[in-house]
């Protein structure tokens, strides 16, 4: 097998011109991964900027209604408010070390960005997000929080104006600024060794897991669950479990509004459940297209999921059985959402409360086992705005139907 | 018609060859014949067919927006076989295109189909060499020629690889970049023919649009041109579009003569 392959998924499928720059990147990154002085630092840079480690929080009263014990990891109180900075940080570390002076990155929900500027602005560089122009709508914020910090956003109007465009728009720009630039990857997607260097660098998760769970519970759990668009809060807390066989995992996927499809587009995110595999923006993965191999639009409530790919690892992981994907419906989500708000005092991403609908609604069948870790990815307020808005929709649509 | 054969025809002749692009089905598949006639009376020796993807990473604005015009218009990969097999043009017809629509159908199908509608090269400008065992051994085994890209950033070690696999031509960027009109060709292409050593005819692209371009392109030793984006500006205005793509072909055809 090849380095660059996870079974038959993964490869780097790019232009040529970028052929180079992935090379470069895998050299610089086999060389520092190793080298005392970079791995100092980039912990330095955890402990002190990003605020890890974060904590396993056992939330009671959710634990209480459903009958198991939760863990949340709360990733939602890195800095920045999600688990994205644990990678950017250690790009724009390897970055620099490579001498590069400028970063660009793609963006849906405005996470990734916004830890892409974080890293940026306090190490030096000069920084560009590339978002589509639909999300750049839905999560006007996130984008002022990225030119406050002295990045320039720019809205990707080609396309479905979601995150696969805006990656699409980043790989342009690198093609033709390759030699200043890095282009730092927000997920376990792309070409190869974009998937490896992302989930090493999001494993923290997993490794502190690992450890919280054992003082506290004295064995592993039964379950893990985070969710799932490209997949690098997955595979950072999936990873360090691979080998422990007795330890489930699931992926959740984006459900959307249900899990159809039309002949333009899906109206989930749900590549691993329900998609096929073929090749996206670098690598052989699953994903969601048409019976020619055009790909398709996807959706979701939560910007952060509404991709048409999903991280290559995670499709050859999903393929040989070692984790299970599943999805909740974007109902599902705004409930959850809403359920961990109240128990918990915890307003989680709608991303993350993908993966708290799930255990919510798997709780009583046994299947998750009496001891569930949920990643809780990031946390609300990104999303007040659009909830609020559904919830507008929500009453004028039942107002209407009291007046008939 | 092979691409060997072309060049064979014009280096008798001793003229330079004229490679043009134009997005199948951009307005439509019938407007596409039009104007693929016209490349050919204008002067075009080769003409690349891009089957449209909704993802093209490699283009530019121009090439991307005729893409959306395309599959909005309806081109399929099942259209765009039976348009082809339908031009009748004296000039060998190119494939360009990604390849999540080959991998889709089936590289063997692929290609078997594009020998059977009478397309002879095959470009995927997602597909590094590295990752083209299975299109090469299939584009072999159909008589399709599998044609490669070299940049200025290609390695020693990779442009003697991707050498040894491209047929028919090898498309060399002279630039960084996606697709598209740009000003100063000479002084890059000069650089980078300078790298290349092979007996595969040396075919440069991207940013080249005017007839002075084209002829110093050739002159810095390229054995032809391909030219795009320039034609595809001309196909979106809607304007005279026959007749002023005829005449663009026809001085970039004149720049490979100089």
């Amino acid at each position: 097998m090849k380095r660059s392959m996870y079974g038959k998924f993964g490869g780097q499928f790019v232009p040529e011109v970028l052929m180079p720059a992935l090379t470069e990147l895998e050299e610089a990154y086999d060389k520092y991964k190793e080298d005392p002085e970079f791995l100092a630092e980039l912990d330095y840079y955890m402990k002190e900027f990003a605020g890890r480690e974060t904590p396993l929080y056992f939330a009671k009263n959710l634990s209480k209604k459903y009958g198991i014990k939760i863990y949340l990891k709360r990733e939602d109180l890195v800095h920045g408010g999600a688990h994205k900075l644990n990678n950017t940080l250690g790009q724009a570390l390897l970055a620099k070390y490579m001498g590069k002076e400028r970063l660009i990155a793609e963006t849906g929900a405005g996470q990734h960005g916004t830890a892409t500027a974080m890293a940026a602005a306090n190490m030096g560089f000069i920084s560009e997000v590339y978002m589509g122009a639909k999300d750049v709508e839905r999560q006007h914020m996130n984008v002022y929080r990225m030119e406050l910090m002295g990045s320039r956003v720019n809205a990707v109007e080609s396309g479905s104006k979601t995150l696969k465009d805006a990656i699409n728009e980043a790989l342009r720009d690198w093609v033709t600024n390759v030699e200043n630039t890095h282009y730092l990857i927000g997920s376990v997607v792309g070409p190869h060794p974009y998937p490896m260097i992302v989930r090493d660098f999001q494993s923290v998760i997993g490794k502190e897991v690992k450890e919280q769970i054992m003082e506290k519970e004295g064995r592993y759990p039964d379950s893990i669950v985070a969710c799932a668009g490209g997949g690098s809060n997955a595979m950072g807390i999936f990873h360090p479990f691979i080998e422990d066989k007795e330890v489930k995992l699931f992926p959740v996927e984006a459900g959307g509004k249900e899990m159809k499809t039309t002949e333009k587009e899906a109206l989930h995110s749900s590549s691993l459940c329900a998609g096929e595999e073929g090749i996206l923006q670098g690598a052989h993965t699953m994903i969601l297209q048409d019976k020619y191999g055009q790909i398709l639009e996807s959706s979701s409530v939560s910007a952060g999921l509404d991709y048409s790919g999903v991280g290559p690892e995670l499709a050859y992981l999903a393929d040989i059985g070692r984790v299970t994907p599943c999805n909740v419906n974007d109902d599902e989500a705004l409930e959850a959402f809403y359920e961990l708000s109240r128990l918990e005092g915890i307003i989680p991403a709608l991303e993350s409360s993908h993966a708290v609908a799930y255990v919510m609604k798997m709780a009583k069948t046994g299947e998750l086992g009496d001891l569930v870790v949920i990643s809780l990815s990031g946390r609300g307020d990104k999303d007040l705005e659009t909830v609020f808005k559904l919830k507008e929709e929500e009453e004028a649509k039942e107002g209407k139907e009291a007046s008939l | 018609m092979r691409i060997a054969e072309k060049f064979a025809e014009l280096e008798k002749k001793k003229e330079k060859v004229l490679i043009t692009y134009v997005c199948a089905g951009d307005p439509s598949a019938e407007a596409t014949k039009d104007i693929v006639h016209a490349l050919v009376k204008g002067g075009a020796d080769i003409v690349e067919l891009g089957l449209p993807f909704s993802d093209p990473v490699a283009d530019g604005p121009t090439i991307q927006a005729a893409a959306t015009r395309a599959l909005a218009a309806g081109m399929t990969p099942d259209i765009y076989f039976e348009m082809a097999a339908s031009i009748k043009e004296d000039v060998p017809l190119v494939c360009m295109t990604y390849y999540n629509l080959i991998y889709k159908r089936g590289t063997e199908k692929f290609a078997k189909d594009c020998a059977e509608s009478g397309i002879t090269g095959i470009i995927v400008p997602d597909l590094p060499a590295e990752e083209s065992d299975e299109l090469h051994d299939a584009c072999k085994k159909n008589g399709v020629d599998l044609i490669f890209l070299i940049t200025p950033v290609t390695t020693e070690s990779r442009m003697k690889n991707t050498l040894e696999k491209t047929s028919g031509f090898v498309y060399i960027v002279s630039r960084l970049g996606v697709t598209g009109e740009r000003v100063d060709v000479a002084d890059s292409t000069k650089k980078i023919l300078g790298r290349i050593h092979t007996d595969v005819p040396k075919a440069v692209g991207f940013g080249i649009s005017n007839q002075k371009q084209a002829s110093e392109v050739i002159k810095a030793g390229a054995d032809a041109v391909i030219v795009g984006s320039a034609f595809v500006s001309i196909i979106a205005s809607g304007d005279n579009v026959n007749e002023r793509v005829e005449k663009l072909a026809s001085e970039l055809k004149e720049g490979c003569k100089e």
